[in-house]
């Protein structure tokens, strides 16, 4: 009997310890069922937001830049197809994995790939890992593509000059839009890895030529393949611009400056129309576009020549003899000097302890203005800068435009030096010496210019007194409404000197070039009025002696100046010719400029059938 | 000693709870199947379809089978099951760090899954026979009984597995086996083990394994690496919201991002899809189950019927609560399917196997005494 009692007792405890099996496993399931409502219920907005960014990526849509042409037309800038490599950081699976298959395939260092990964601070948004892949290597990595998730090859549109290095300063170039730039209220909006223009005119009217970018929303699995379009806002492209610089002297102008470094710039004197900006050496604003190795841009920023360096406005050199046009005007204007005024140059000229020399040994006898102009007398114009003094030559040099902008619309301009006794004790925190008036009076000394500076002068020479700001671009071409907008010359106002001082001036810079020191630019086809420079570099007064110029070494060597503008009756064109470090202006710069001015004269007639309206 | 009665009502309500179940899973497993399979190939719902129908027929054959015959050869069946195991570990096929699996052909047999079942017939057949109310025989003796498979599982590793044989023999012992006294003694003397056994446990773990555990614990510190799995699968079912994202829409399984969605994880895909209210009705059709189950249980005619029905209890019952609790990440990442709904054919089989000696136990109540 007990046997069977307690074989039945224990199929009741049996049963009892069921029950709490069931419940507790009906206990579990309300368990899972509240962490499902917290997850479903009450974050299920939260999870819903995180599903989404798994699910959609935003590509942006890189608008075309605007072209670029010159005054008759050609293309200097456009854009061309490029195969660029983008990584998207959180697709990717393996890092090293991933850097190693890189430096295999294309050969882009594992290092450089590690570095933008740890750089890349938002992990969905897309960074450009290299730009410019060759077909090959596109295709290798398309290849590749399943194992190398989160990266991705797109077809872009790359800048491209036309010209290669052909008018690169002024042009300039354009890159990737830095970190540091994305806060700036000017590229406000911008996505990472924007291009934006970086110098030249593409930094100028960036605003113009970047467009707005598009973007696509797209739909992507767990590999980060695309799957569908979700939503598109079409990019819009940038406008386009047309300057006013002349392809075909352009290229002249480059070609006459060759291996020398110099600058060459041509205004229209009428308004101020640049039509020729040549600085040497130049770079190929195409590799620099290109988005540059730190390997690259040591070596072009070590480079001593300095490639990037525009010359036609950034470079400050001492005008040297062109200076003596404005002393000469400050002479006419004062009241202690005259044209008349003669003085017996005999070589040399003393001011206290100093003997300062005649470029010309023996001296040029007796001279009035007008012959020392046209001569190039130093002893003459020693003796105009003693009487006037400093601040009434730096007055008159003002006037011309130096020491100051003029306004171009290019980035980065320099202003060179009008010295003064105030800015002499304001920057050297030193007295003025009288001997230091006598060398600024031939352009010597702290005095420096650009050549762009230059050529406004020697414009508003030729115009009888009216300073142009240059300009670069004429008009704009609206993508969106293609309306042409023109930009208007701007004149700063005249030069407020006598009439009478400017035709004395340019009877003499005719005869500069007729019969005075710039005869090597006279010319059979058009006349040309102008006055030659030749700039001393610091170091040349230890080797002023020599007067072989070949055997100065070149670094020690002058700087040659020609300005110059033509038709003498009636000015179209006004140069400045800058040549570092070769010597006589009338030499090395004044048969550059004659060759310019020709080429130009040859075609003026159809230059001025081109009316820039015909041109769209 | 066939049972030739018609179905009567209850035994239609489990089957239809059941099948309701099969088929939620085979439309999850539906949704995830790529939309174009290659050339040659069967798409996965109709693979499972198929294991469903092979585990209709191993439905049939464990009612038309008397537990008391299968029980009568427990001990053979489960020697059988641990050559297997054994000969898994030497000859089975290989998958991400695993040997689990023998490979025929197309087809692909986990023994580990049926082990599970055959454990538990040993169990129910040993504490039905046993008449002493001793420590070792209420214990240890059935934890000999238990060890080789559970190692030989550990070895594969699969760790899931090894976790629900576990679980199957402590419920087992504590329904069949010990007196309350005798419980409390065995969780304190457990609780004071635990620490050693800790160690021992973890040191035994794979590098992945262990990687698992402590992801559990934060999934977000590497959302891309371990903690993946989790992370997606807490977004995918959180996603869901009240009403669910319909099978179209639900973008973290059909794209991917939430790997397994057929297996492991099929219970996320269904809770993206069908949202908290089609879960709900989910957990209502497993708790009927339950309660259907542990009828059977309370109301089998003698104590092997009773601890065979408790037996496959807490074997479906565990792998439901840490399958969804895995996904839901309130559990760590273990490969445990979710019974009746994961892809698999073993585990469909078998699961399905286990619902008809179910019915097995409740056919028998009324039929002999002897």
């Amino acid at each position: 009997m007990s046997k069977f009692t307690t074989q039945h007792e224990d199929f009741r405890n049996l049963q009892r310890r069921l029950l709490y099996l069931r419940t507790g496993l009906l206990f579990c399931l309300l368990l899972l069922s509240a962490r499902l409502w917290y997850l479903q219920v009450v974050k299920g907005t939260y999870y819903h937001e995180l599903a989404e960014q798994n699910r959609v990526r935003t590509v942006d849509l890189k608008p075309a830049r605007g072209l670029i042409f010159d005054r008759h037309g050609e293309l200097l800038a456009n854009n061309v197809p490029s195969f660029n490599l983008y990584l998207t950081v959180e697709d990717i699976r393996d890092r090293d994995g991933m850097a190693a298959a890189l430096e295999e395939l294309i050969g882009l260092p594992r290092a450089e790939t590690m570095k933008r990964l740890i750089q890349q601070a938002k992990s969905y948004v897309p960074i450009l890992l290299k730009s410019g892949l060759t077909l090959r290597e596109a295709a290798l990595l398309e290849g590749h593509r399943l194992e190398l998730t989160g990266l991705r090859v797109q077809a872009e549109s790359q800048r491209n000059y036309v010209h290669g290095p052909l008018g690169s300063h002024l042009l300039g170039y354009v890159g990737e839009v830095s970190p540091e730039q994305q806060e700036e209220p000017d590229f406000a909006g911008l996505v990472q890895g924007s291009i934006i223009g970086k110098a030249g005119v593409e930094k100028t009217y960036d605003r113009m030529l970047r467009g707005k970018p598009g973007e696509k929303t797209i739909e992507v699995d767990a590999r980060g393949n695309e799957l569908k379009t979700v939503a598109v806002v079409e990019q819009t492209p940038g406008d386009d611009l047309y300057l006013s610089l002349d392809l075909r002297l352009q290229r002249l102008a480059e070609s006459l400056l060759g291996a020398e470094s110099g600058a060459i710039v041509a205004l229209d004197p009428r308004n101020g129309d640049v039509l020729v900006m040549a600085s040497s050496p130049a770079y190929d604003p195409n590799v620099l576009s290109r988005g540059l190795t730190p390997a690259l841009w040591e070596q072009i920023a070590s480079d001593t020549s300095h490639p990037l360096t525009n010359r036609a406005l950034q470079g400050q050199y001492p005008p040297g003899s062109t200076f003596k046009i404005m002393v000469a005007s400050a002479a006419l204007e004062s009241d202690k000097w005259s044209a008349d005024t003669k003085v017996r140059c005999t070589g040399a000229f003393s001011s206290g302890r100093h003997v300062f020399k005649d470029w010309k040994r023996g001296g040029h006898g007796v001279m009035d203005l007008y012959n020392a102009l046209v001569q190039s007398c130093d002893v003459y114009f020693y003796n105009v800068g003693q009487r006037l003094g400093i601040d009434t030559i730096a007055e008159t040099a003002r006037l011309f435009g130096l020491g100051q902008p003029t306004g171009i619309d290019l980035p980065s301009e320099r202003v060179g030096v009008v010295p003064s006794i105030e800015w002499k004790q304001r920057v050297r925190k030193e007295p003025w010496y009288p001997g230091e008036t006598i060398s600024t009076a031939i352009g010597q000394g702290y005095i420096t210019v650009t050549p762009l500076q230059m050529a406004v002068a020697i414009g508003a020479v030729s115009n009888g007194g009216t300073l142009h700001r240059p300009r670069l671009v004429r008009a704009v071409r609206e993508r969106a409404t293609g309306r042409v907008q023109e930009y208007p010359s701007v004149d700063r106002g005249p030069v407020p000197l006598q009439e009478g001082t400017f035709h004395l001036l340019q009877d003499a810079l005719r005869e500069v070039v007729l019969h005075g020191t710039g005869g090597r630019a006279r010319s059979r086809s058009i006349s040309i009025a102008g006055k030659t420079g030749t700039a001393q570099t610091v170091a040349a007064r230890v080797t002023q002696l020599s007067t072989d110029e070949e055997a100065i070494p070149k670094q020690f060597r002058d700087h040659a100046w020609f300005v110059a503008y033509a038709p003498a009756e009636e000015p179209q064109i006004a140069v400045a010719v800058l040549v570092e470090n070769t010597g006589h202006g009338g030499t090395y710069a004044a048969p550059i400029a004659k060759a310019l001015i020709e080429e130009y004269w040859k075609d003026s007639d159809v230059d001025d059938r081109h009316q820039i309206a015909g041109q769209f | 000693m066939i049972d030739t009665r018609s179905p009567d009502s209850f035994e239609w309500r489990f089957v239809l709870v059941a099948l309701g179940i099969l088929a939620l899973g085979v439309i999850s497993i539906y949704s995830v199947s790529p939309s174009t399979t290659p050339k040659g190939q069967t798409p996965l719902y109709a693979k499972q379809l198929t294991w469903i129908l092979i585990g209709l027929v191993a439905f049939l054959a464990a009612i038309a089978i008397d537990y008391h015959t299968l029980a009568r050869h427990a001990y053979l069946l489960y020697g059988l099951t641990l050559i297997l195991l054994a000969l898994v570990l030497v000859m089975g096929r290989t998958t991400r760090g695993a040997q689990r699996w023998f490979a025929v052909g197309p087809l692909v047999f986990q023994p580990s899954e049926v082990a599970k079942l055959v454990l538990i017939l040993v169990l129910a057949k040993y504490f039905a026979d046993v008449q002493r109310f001793g420590w070792i025989q209420r214990v240890i003796v059935p934890g000999l009984l238990t060890l080789p498979g559970l190692l030989l599982i550990l070895k594969q590793p699969d760790l899931g597995t090894a976790m629900s044989f576990t679980f199957i023999f402590v419920t087992m012992v504590l329904v069949g086996g010990l007196h309350a006294k005798a419980l409390g003694l065995g969780v304190l003397f457990t609780s004071m083990l635990f620490p050693f056994a800790w160690e021992l446990i973890w040191s035994s773990l794979h590098d992945y394994q262990r990687e698992r555990i402590l992801t559990f614990w934060d999934p977000t510190t590497d959302p891309g690496g371990r903690g993946y799995h989790a992370l997606q699968s807490q977004i995918a079912i959180g996603s869901g919201g009240l009403l669910g994202k319909g099978l179209d829409e639900a973008t973290q399984s059909r794209l991917k991002f939430l790997p397994e969605g057929h297996t492991d994880f099929v219970f996320a895909v269904f809770a993206e899809q069908w949202g908290f209210i089609g879960v709900l009705v989910l957990f209502v059709l497993f708790a009927v189950l339950i309660f259907l189950a542990s009828e059977i249980a309370f109301k089998a005619k003698d104590p092997l019927g009773l601890l065979l029905a408790t037996g496959i209890l807490s074997m479906v019952g565990f792998c439901l609560m840490v399958n969804v609790g895995m996904t839901m990440g309130i559990f760590p990442i273990v490969g445990i399917p979710l019974p009746l709904m994961s892809y698999g054919g073993t585990t469909t089989v078998t699961s399905m196997a286990a619902l008809g000696l179910l019915l097995n136990v409740k056919r028998r109540r009324l039929t002999l005494f002897y």
